[in-house]
């Protein structure tokens, strides 16, 4: 089974980037997806009604979004194998800028809106350092010279970063973005994943740097994925 | 030189809104050339350019094909701007980056690995031969009018984009100066796509592209047949202009203004 982590910050297009993707590959593989929240999720009903495929999402309540998803992941590899799955997504809350989901064994895929300001790449440092590739919506919005200077704030934060422009609401320019997923090496060991990046500091094991997945291996603040309502709420 | 690799773009049809099959056989773009698309709202004007601007390989929702030199475009073409022989001016008459006129520019010709210091001011000097408010280097970006946005973007697609083919968006929505700009644009040899309401914009090109329902309904060229109405449109435009610079300078019109 292959293993794509979709980030970004809110309203960049992820949702419509994975709906491009699950369309343009739902002949050849069979695609489970998992979003990841914090509040409330729609995408897993929208996705399981407009494809029938299998679909979850998680909402972290008062924990970190992105922590929740490295708690949760491993769950998650499971239940798609489970659902005989080849391809599983897994698309971030994009809450906040500083994190970077992405693990190894998997693609890490950011989405950044062209029209969301010329400093924003630089913002979102962490999010497009450790991505293998940059996916730019909303590119019908932009003229050539504008695509060009937010390319070059991307290429400033990582030189290698491979770029796929799109309209994804139309899906002009996916191409590159499905080649990519088809051609990353599906996952050899689910024991052996970790995260690329340390997260940022905070109050849990996962905080603190232990980055294997599943809450196996952490201690703290610990729930399964099967019954875990909000992954965590505060006293 | 990238551009002068390009010989043609040639547009395979797709289909229609309705799944039809679209009833041309090749539409050919070659440097110089002079096209408008003109249509409805909603007939697919826009689409057809950004087929063009993505090099579509059936994998728009209209599902042409758009070959380069007779091929599918390599890799780069499309991928990488410096190489990517079309650039697309959008309707969107703002832009969005919050950078200074010149800091923006500056961007864009590191970006390109251009080693010509001058070039971003030979730049504005060029936007500000299409547009009446002329546009400081030292202003933000996100404060220019419609019309010079477009007019700096269009100086920029001709400068240091440098691309052959050049696709416009309803140029003419941002009041700009569309004759001076289709002959900068004709005399650096570029071929130019315009989506277009005008007429003007319209009879001055050399081919008209219809669209409805998604599709290519006709190709018509003109072939000087034109000349007459494009005499009128010529003379209905500079009355036009000049009314309206005379509205916006706060005069009474009272007399007749037509020549």
């Amino acid at each position: 089974m292959r293993l794509v982590i979709v980030a970004g910050p809110p309203s960049a297009g992820k949702t419509a980037v994975v709906r491009q993707t699950i369309r343009s590959l739902q002949d050849r593989h069979r695609i489970a997806y998992l979003k990841i929240d914090v509040v409330r999720a729609f995408e897993d009903e929208e996705l399981a009604a407009e494809f029938g495929i299998p679909a979850r999402s998680i909402c972290s309540g008062d924990l970190c979004p992105d922590h929740a998803g490295v708690m949760v992941m491993r769950d998650a590899i499971a239940w798609a194998e489970e659902e005989s799955a080849d391809l599983l997504l897994v698309e971030s809350a994009g809450l906040c800028l500083r994190c970077s989901p992405y693990t190894t064994q998997g693609l890490g895929v950011v989405v950044l809106s062209a029209v969301s300001g010329t400093n924003t790449p630089l913002k979102m440092a962490p999010m497009l350092a450790l991505a293998d590739i940059a996916v730019v919506t909303r590119i019908d919005l932009v003229s050539q010279a504008e695509k060009e200077v937010f390319r070059e704030q991307i290429r400033e934060v990582n030189p290698d970063l491979d770029i796929v422009e799109t309209n994804a609401v139309q899906g002009t320019g996916m191409r590159y973005l499905l080649r990519a997923i088809e051609d990353y090496p599906p996952i050899t060991d689910p024991e052996a994943i970790t995260l690329r990046g340390v997260p940022p500091l905070g109050v849990c094991t996962v905080c603190i740097g232990k980055t294997e997945i599943g809450w196996q291996h952490h201690f703290g603040v610990v729930r399964r994925m099967e019954g875990a309502d909000y992954l965590f709420r505060g006293d | 030189m990238v551009s002068s690799s390009i010989r043609e773009v040639t547009i395979l049809p797709g289909r229609s809104r309705s799944g039809e099959p679209e009833r041309f056989e090749a539409i050919t773009i070659r440097p110089g050339d002079t096209i408008s698309i003109v249509g409805p709202t909603g007939s697919g004007k826009s689409a057809l350019i950004n087929d063009i601007e993505v090099f579509a390989r059936g994998d728009t929702a209209t599902g042409r094909t758009v070959l380069v030199n007779g091929a599918y475009p390599p890799e780069e073409f499309v991928r990488d701007p410096a190489h990517k022989p079309v650039a697309l001016i959008t309707q969107n008459t703002r832009c969005l980056a919050d950078l200074s006129v010149a800091e923006f520019l500056s961007m864009h010709v590191r970006s390109r690995r251009i080693a010509d210091d001058e070039i971003a001011l030979r730049t504005i000097a060029l936007a500000n031969e299409f547009t009446g408010e002329p546009i400081l280097p030292d202003a933000r970006m996100t404060a220019l009018s419609g019309g010079q946005t477009r007019s700096l973007l269009v100086a920029d697609a001709v400068m240091i984009a440098a691309a052959p083919i050049i696709l416009l968006d309803e140029v003419e929505n941002a009041g700009i100066f569309k004759e001076r700009v289709i002959e900068v644009l004709r005399d650096a040899g570029k071929a130019v796509v315009f989506v277009t309401h005008d007429p003007l914009v319209s009879l001055l090109s050399a081919r008209r592209i219809v669209m409805r329902d998604g599709a290519v309904d006709r190709i018509i060229e003109p072939d000087g047949r034109e000349i007459a109405a494009l005499r009128e449109a010529r003379r209905l435009d500079d009355i036009l202009r000049r009314m309206r610079e005379e509205i916006r300078a706060g005069n009474l019109i009272t007399e007749s203004i037509g020549v």
